[in-house]
């Protein structure tokens, strides 16, 4: 378990990132907070020629509200997310993921950027984004520029983001008093990747849930809409939209579920997570905190 | 998690003045654990030291046609690369077998895969270079030409006659077979009420230990031996297996072993690449460690279970069991490891089974076959798990088909309390064993009845949750009768050696070794308290060939009720010889003095005679003041070896409560309750830390482990990220009492309790499940583990 010889460069700017990217080309990898890359490095399943360490950049760590936004820098450890106050107000969909993404030790090290950029299928941060609708901001040759999170995720581990760019932050809509969230996920043991989870947010209008966006992960190639069963569950209908997620999902087998039961939990999770919405609504109306 | 509090044991033969037995104080090796000052084999580092990586097959079986290495042998570092040709010239191959299981069979296997690769993972060459890494790096410019051979792999089929033989000059692919008939099994069948047939199944699992197998090797040519830092449970025993194939005297080896960080029965077997590592320091003349890592561990350190077991029960309506009937087949690999046979693990479930009832009529059959997957061998609770959970599954759902509690079948059937001595059908003798104290104690501490009636009332609510229980026996303090009757140089005595040093402390040196479980608290507890010093004033040296007497080491639960009792008879003799020196300094009679407290003072009170410091000042640097013609022995050793019994048995009975999400398939632990019977306590908490730590490993069978392999033998979840190991998160508190029957073999009457927990947990987490799932009209779970989606599968959901 050493990973194969590979060189090392420490970028001093995302500009300087850049340029290094463009100068080795192919071989060159980013290293975040290594809790994804340095273990596929030692077990020899990629074998990069350099490492360009992003961790000595300032610019890409804090947490801001900008602009009806709260912009999230890509080098921002996931433990300085799960602790902001920030997050806690104006993303609480993420504060509340936050304390399923693996174990402290991992969020301590881990990145936003780092997650986001990886796109693991089954991890929770990506599904957060999509179904907050959030922007990803990714620096190029060309300076740089916003994808929406729907045009993201484009495969297994693959994004947006090309070989030559850094993610630099990610941009979430800040959340309304109308903003209602669930979050829950299944997996077999606390902090590991889920068999299957459900990142949820809608705008609550009167009783109803209005722009309703359901993110599945853990469930295909890439964090997954349920396009039918939001439609459904915006027309008030949570059993129709659990039958709609045979046409929305179609999860492959893995090694801890099968795709029958990924399915089944899909339905359990999305009747569990309109509840979570429907009381915070509720507790809304009595007057509590949305 | 809660600890609950202790309560000492009580003591009666034992109850010197100042003992420690009973009481839980702490381990003599806390602060270099806790303080990163342990020395585990990986650390351990030697002058021109080398390191060798060992590239495996990634075939489940295939021919070896040609293996190139100069591309390697150039690279950067790399000291020498040896395929297994190569070092066949220094090592002889072995055979896993022993005469005591009759009809075993096996190949030779070597230290290296000599022309064919038998599992994907066994090593087929390897490159010594200066680091790790190197040797790593190396490992990727070798060219093995690989002839791929079709793979054996479901143990159903391998005695099929279209199944290819793995090993053509066996004939076939069975290892061994063992058959059991006892008492009338069809008569008790036909007379019975009800008769309930099932199938269970075990997952494959293997003991993940914190640090994975270690070993440096450094052959001295100079001096002609060889010196093995190595990360075992047994240093005597590997002492003669590294000189028996390495064509030495056994003088000429030595093997140290400090700190292990855990073992669980994994590092009790003869690994080929340990074997190797050592062959290459031989080869090369100079140290060369080997540290498995995590993913090499995953297809090489032995694996477990894996066992398909029909079973069948009969029962009378009044609650009497009339027959156990079981048919046992388990696949254990190409090989039968080293020299304790992968057949062991088959032979103690055929031994185990209905081992805690009274009843007469019990058929047997195990098969162990031959596969081309990780060998397997035995792992904490050989057997246990298995037996336990057949057993434990079929006595709950006689009790169901006959609609009866499952504790009072339980009361019905279990051997009375004042049936000892007692032999089982399976012709296993029992001591002394105390199932039904057991039983109504786990009955009081868990508040049966209320749990009962919360059941009720929450299922009202749709919630489900389930009680289980599973009665057990287990295997201790093992005679000769375990191994060494089978031919195998595997002590089953232990010895201790206690001095008196010149400032009044005691040094003892064991056979037995620690591996994290606190073996050498006991050990100190055993001498301070036999001996009468203050523990602080005991030194414990144990894993060192040449430094301790000839021993088994730690496996079978043996450390505490072997080495513990040569501990105390030697710490016993010491005090006779001590006392007589003091005799003869204060012109005293021996026998009217006593050692309390690390004084000599006059026996039965506390009046101080003379001080041990000052008896040792004496004898080492005035023994001219002694009288004439005495001579001072201020060292002595004492051997044990249980005659009386071929094992210390031990019972007790575990439960656990759960709640399954009839939606989801999860199950969440909710509390876990073990009274265990290990006669004599010698400390409280390191019994009740392995009765716990043995609950978590068997609530990981029954939940979370699993080895997954596809059929053509490739091991798929073979990380620490796949293959889930039980975690702090979801484990239940758990609650253990304990229930004294001393064994009278020794005068400590300690048995062992480390795979106790390991033993009954599987069971009443079936139990439980199946107890919750019941009013759903499930059909009853019997394959481990109890994934979300087996239980999904039960109900009928998905
Ligand atoms: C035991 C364990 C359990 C875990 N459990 C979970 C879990 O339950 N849920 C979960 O979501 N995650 C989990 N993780 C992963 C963890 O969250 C990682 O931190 C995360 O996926 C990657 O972040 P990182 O900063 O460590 O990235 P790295 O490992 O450094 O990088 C990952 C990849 O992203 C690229 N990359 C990194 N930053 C950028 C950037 N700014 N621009 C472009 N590319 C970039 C790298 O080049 C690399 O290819 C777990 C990890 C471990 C070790």
């Amino acid at each position: 378990m050493k990973p194969a010889p590979f060189a090392y460069a420490k970028a001093r700017s995302v500009e300087d990132a850049l340029r290094l990217l463009r100068e080795h080309g192919e071989g060159a990898r980013l290293l975040a907070g290594g809790q994804s890359l340095i273990a596929t490095l030692n077990m020899r399943l990629s074998s990069p020629a350099i490492l360009i360490d992003l961790n000595e950049i300032a610019a890409l760590s804090g947490i801001a509200l900008r602009d009806g936004d709260v912009v999230i820098g890509a080098m921002t450890r996931h433990a300085e997310v799960q602790q902001s106050d920030i997050v806690a107000s104006h993303a609480p969909l993420v504060a509340a993921a936050m304390p399923h993404v693996g174990h402290a030790a991992i969020r301590n090290r881990g990145t936003i950027g780092g997650s986001i950029a990886f796109a693991d299928p089954a991890a929770e941060l990506p599904a957060c984004l999509l179904a907050l609708g959030g922007r990803v901001e990714i620096a190029g040759a060309t300076g740089t520029r916003m994808v929406a999170a729907d045009d993201y995720f484009r495969g297994l581990y693959e994004t947006a983001v090309g070989a030559d760019e850094v993610l630099t932050a990610i941009r979430l809509p800040a959340a309304t008093p109308a903003s209602r969230f669930g979050f829950l996920e299944f997996p077999r043991r606390h902090g590991d990747y889920a068999m299957a989870g459900l990142a949820a947010t809608a705008r609550a209008d009167g009783a109803s849930l209005k722009d309703v966006r359901l993110a599945y992960f853990g469930v295909g190639m890439t964090p997954v809409r349920a396009r039918k069963a939001e439609a459904a569950l915006a027309g008030g209908d949570v059993e129709a939209a659990v039958t709609a997620l045979v046409s929305d999902l179609d999860p492959p087998d893995d090694i801890q579920a099968s795709g029958a039961v990924k399915r089944h939990l899909a339905g359990v999770l999305l009747r569990r997570v309109t509840a979570q919405m429907d009381a915070r609504i509720e507790s809304a109306h009595d007057g509590g905190k949305a | 998690m809660k600890i609950v509090a202790d309560t000492p044991s009580p003591l009666t033969a034992l109850d010197r003045p100042n003992s420690y037995i009973g009481r839980a104080v702490p381990r003599p090796n806390l602060g270099r654990l806790t303080q990163g000052r342990a020395q585990f084999v990986s650390d351990v580092t030697l002058p021109r030291m080398a390191h060798v990586a060992y590239l495996r097959s990634p075939h489940a079986h295939a021919r070896i046609v040609a293996i190139g290495k100069s591309k390697a042998e150039h690279a950067k570092g790399v000291i020498a690369v040896v395929t297994g040709a190569d070092l066949a010239k220094v090592i002889t191959p072995w055979v896993g077998v022993l005469s005591h299981l009759k009809g075993i069979k096996s190949a030779p296997q070597h230290a290296i895969a000599v022309e064919r690769a038998c599992w994907a993972g066994e090593a087929v060459c390897a490159v010594v270079a200066r680091t790790r890494a190197e040797a790593e790096d190396a490992c990727e410019l070798i060219d093995v030409a690989y002839e791929e051979l079709p793979a054996v792999t479901d143990p159903e089929t391998a005695l099929d006659p279209q199944t290819p033989v793995i090993h053509p000059e066996l004939g076939d692919n069975l290892t061994f077979e063992r058959t059991l008939d006892a008492g009338e099994v069809d008569k008790a069948l036909a007379s019975s009420d009800a008769v309930i047939e099932t199938t269970f199944l075990f997952g494959r699992h293997t003991g993940v230990c914190n640090e994975p197998r270690a070993v440096v090797a450094d052959w001295n040519a100079g001096e002609e031996r060889l010196t093995v830092y190595h990360g075992t449970q047994a240093p005597h025993m590997m002492m003669n297996l590294f000189a028996k194939h390495l064509d030495l005297e056994e003088h000429q080896v030595r093997v140290v072993t400090r700190d292990v960080g855990g073992s669980f029965g994994i590092k009790v077997h003869t690994y080929a690449d340990e074997m190797a590592t050592v062959a290459l320091s031989k080869l090369l003349r100079r140290p060369v460690k080997f540290v498995a890592d995590r993913i090499e561990s995953f297809v090489s350190d032995i694996h477990a279970r894996d066992h398909r077991v029909h079973a069948k029960i009969g029962v009378k309506k009044d609650g009497t069991i009339t027959a156990f009937v079981i048919d046992d087949l388990t696949g254990i690999g190409p090989y039968s490891v080293y020299p304790r046979t992968s057949g062991i693990e088959a032979n103690q479930v055929v031994n185990l089974t209905g081992g805690p009832y009274a009843c007469p009529n019990y058929r047997a059959r195990a098969r162990v076959v031959f596969q081309n997957k990780n060998v397997m061998c035995q792992y904490r609770a050989v057997g246990h798990p298995i037996a336990t959970a057949v057993t434990e599954g079929l006595v709950d759902l006689a009790a169901n088909a006959i609609a009866m509690d499952p504790l009072d079948i339980r009361r019905k059937n279990l051997y009375p309390d004042d049936a000892y001595p007692a032999t089982a059908a399976s012709g296993l003798r029992f001591e002394k064993l105390s199932h039904h104290a057991s039983l109504e104690k786990i009955a009081d501490m868990m508040d049966y009845k209320a749990l009962r009636a919360e059941q009720e009332r929450l299922r009202k609510r749709g919630i489900y949750r389930g009680i289980g229980f599973a009665s057990f026996i287990e295997v201790t303090n093992p005679s000769a009768a375990f191994y060494g009757v089978g031919g195998a140089r595997i002590s089953s005595q232990d010895g201790a050696t206690v001095r008196l040093d010149a400032t009044g402390a005691v040094f003892i040196h064991s056979g037995v070794t620690e591996q994290g479980q606190g073996a050498e608290a006991v050990l100190a507890q055993c001498v301070a308290s036999a001996f009468g010093v203050p523990i602080e004033r005991v030194r414990v040296v144990t894993g060192d060939t040449d430094n301790v007497p000839y021993g088994g080491g730690t496996w079978a639960s043996r450390a505490a009720g072997i080495g513990g009792e040569a501990a105390w008879q030697a710490g016993k003799a010491l005090r006779q010889n001590v006392l007589a020196a003091a005799a003869s300094i204060l012109q005293a009679q021996a026998d009217a003095l006593d050692i309390v407290g690390g004084i000599v003072v006059d026996k039965g009170t506390t009046r101080e005679r003379i001080t041990l410091d000052e008896v040792a000042r004496i004898c080492y640097f005035r023994p001219d003041t002694l009288p004439p013609g005495f001579q001072a022995e201020l060292m002595v050793t004492r051997h044990y070896v249980p005659r009386a019994w071929p094992f210390a048995f031990t019972n007790g009975i575990q439960a656990s409560h759960l709640e399954v999400d009839t939606e989801t398939g999860f199950i969440t632990l909710l509390r876990h309750w073990c009274v265990e019977d290990c006669g004599t306590v010698i400390n409280p908490q390191l019994v009740d830390e392995q009765i716990r730590g043995g609950i978590v490993q068997g609530l990981g069978a029954a939940l979370f482990e699993h080895c997954l392999y596809d059929e053509r033998g490739q091991m798929l979840n073979g990380n620490m990220a796949d293959y889930l190991v039980p975690m702090a998160v979801e484990m239940p508190d758990m609650e253990v009492g304990h229930v004294v029957s001393p064994t009278a073999d020794s005068e400590l009457g300690a048995k062992g309790a480390g795979e106790a927990g390991t033993a009954g947990a599987p069971a009443c987490v079936m139990n439980a499940i199946n107890d919750a799932l019941r009013p759903l009209g499930a059909k009853p779970l019997t394959e481990m583990p109890f994934t979300p989606g087996r239980v999904l599968a039960a109900l009928g959901r998905v």
